[in-house]
């Protein structure tokens, strides 16, 4: 069976500095892999390359054994990638359900059969009906937040990137996102990749862990396993405790 | 003549100036471009109407059926293939760009039309008019610019606010970084709206001509009216630009009422008065 995500040898550097240095990593259909590593290690990079903001200087990226390492964005967004980023970034002139709606419409269009229905499901499960029509621009950190979530969500992504979408919160909305997150696997297909420093909110969420540092896989497997070898002791030492 | 003729006249002539100012309003609310070809665009528009006409025979209403598409079509292959590699954080290369372009047209038409002066015949139109009460006569043809002007803002307004594709373009406007990751190509949407803003180009054009003579040193003075219509009412704002058009009209009427030389510094003057009083125009669009 093809992975859902393949990514194969993939390269880049910035002159001397590599973000990412072969790079190989598969993600299967409705799995969860969370990703952590210290400032720099090549997190954001590895999203930029999955999602197509950053072309690779070397590697392939497939996405159910099709080769997308050339495609633009919106190309692969319309493919089921969907992303959230880290400081959310919401059409600040548009509507809640209008931000929803835009990616409903594009790129969900075959995978969405009713793009109203879809976005009202998606608001009513992220908690957002009450602001559907505020202006997203006016809406606190835990909605925006909320918000990048159920953008992704609406363009109905098979994998869905998430961009350190517990930071700045406090440990009880944080708790709330991740439960949310997980009613969302639990209820469609979709494979998660997770970047996260919060580790309490990520490392029970998770079927496996992949700690990068210096562009490479540093470490992969069961979370509690490789959170308890040395090597990812040693990076995440003064970083934050583990246990 | 009286003051509700003078504000009748230039109404109707606002209308005009509205048309003239739609697509940069577009343009520049979508993609932050200011287009220095758009009036010599709007005269190239003048201009295949003319030729339309002659060669097809056509009356100049139905050489709109050829005109718009045409323009429309030019103003998506203009905006894929050049001025999207002008756009970015510097705000010169756009400028200078369609600049150049505007220096290009000019000269096309000069070459292709000679400096002669042209105008598309509209038969009895031209002269009939409406009675309305009061003794005041109202041009047919001027009326159905005027209806024009309004059906296209309305329209506009429509697609933006009313439809999945508005929302998209909205959306790209907003953001056209993060846009891509709702599927939206936004270099698409771009030319997109260009090919919209080129197709309003089409219909001033051939409406000036109706109007007016045109040569092919007509744009940069159409451009003038466009801008200061889009500027009094409101960067980003269709409506805006609708009530920056009939602003400009009835100064330029009064002005003209006062004293025939004044007409054209009196609408300068409005210009000038409503950045005075609000620089940000009369209807500006909401900030975030």
């Amino acid at each position: 069976m093809t992975a859902l995500l393949d990514l194969s040898g993939l390269r880049k550097s910035y002159g001397a500095l590599v973000v990412a240095d072969a790079i190989d990593l598969s993600v299967s259909a409705g799995e969860a892999v969370g990703i952590i590593g210290p400032n720099g290690a090549g997190k954001s990079t590895l999203f930029n390359l999955i999602s197509g903001d950053v072309r690779p200087d070397a590697g392939t990226v497939r996405l159910d054994g099709e080769d997308i390492t050339h495609l633009p964005p919106h190309a692969r967004a319309r493919r089921g990638i969907g992303r959230s980023y880290q400081i959310p970034l919401p059409f600040a002139r548009m509507s809640v359900y209008e931000n929803l709606l835009v990616g409903a419409r594009h790129a969900g269009r075959g995978r969405v059969a009713d793009p109203a229905r879809h976005c009202g499901a998606i608001l009513e499960r992220t908690g957002l009906l009450d602001a559907a029509d505020r202006p997203a621009g006016r809406l606190t950190l835990l909605d925006r937040k909320r918000l990048e979530l159920a953008r992704a969500l609406a363009t109905a992504p098979r994998l869905l990137l998430l961009d350190e979408i517990a930071g700045g919160l406090t440990d009880a909305e944080a708790h709330a996102l991740v439960e949310t997150i997980a009613a969302v696997r639990a209820s469609a297909d979709v494979a998660i990749v997770w970047i996260e420093h919060v580790l309490h909110a990520l490392l029970p969420a998770i079927g496996r862990l992949v700690v990068l540092d210096f562009g490479r896989v540093l470490a992969e497997g069961a979370p509690q396993e490789v959170m308890a070898r040395e090597a990812v002791r040693a990076v995440y030492l003064g970083v934050e405790d583990p246990v | 003549m009286r003051p509700v003729d003078v504000i009748v006249q230039g109404v109707l002539v606002g209308g005009l100036y509205t048309l003239f100012a739609t697509g940069l309003s577009l343009i520049f609310g979508v993609m932050r471009l200011v287009n220095l070809a758009h009036g010599d665009l709007i005269v190239l528009g003048a201009y295949m109407g003319i030729v339309t006409t002659q060669a097809l025979g056509l009356s100049p209403f139905a050489s709109l059926l050829v005109v718009v598409p045409a323009m429309a079509a030019l103003g998506y292959a203009l905006q894929r293939l050049l001025l999207n590699r002008t756009l970015g954080d510097d705000p010169l290369p756009p400028l200078l760009v369609t600049f150049g372009l505007s220096i290009v047209i000019q000269n096309a038409l000069l070459e292709g039309f000679t400096a002669d002066d042209r105008k598309l015949a509209i038969g009895s139109l031209a002269t009939r008019s409406l009675a309305l009460p009061g003794g005041i006569a109202v041009g047919w043809f001027p009326l159905i610019v005027l209806a024009c002007a309004i059906a296209v803002i309305a329209g506009l307004q429509a697609l933006l606010y009313r439809t999945a594709w508005g929302a998209a373009l909205r959306a790209t406007s907003d953001d056209p970084v993060t846009v891509r990751l709702m599927g939206v190509d936004q270099r698409h949407m771009y030319a997109m709206a260009m090919a919209v803003a080129l197709a309003v180009c089409g219909v001033a054009g051939v409406l000036l001509a109706c109007w007016t003579n045109v040569d092919p040193g007509a744009g940069p003075q159409r451009l003038l009216y466009g801008f200061e219509a889009v500027i009094i009412g409101g960067l980003g704002s269709l409506w805006g630009t609708l009530a920056g058009g009939l602003i400009l009209g009835i100064a330029q009427a009064v002005g003209a009422a006062i004293d025939p030389a004044f007409q054209i510094l009196a609408g300068h003057l409005a210009f000038l008065l409503v950045l005075l009083i609000a620089p940000r125009g009369l209807l500006p669009r909401m900030a975030a």
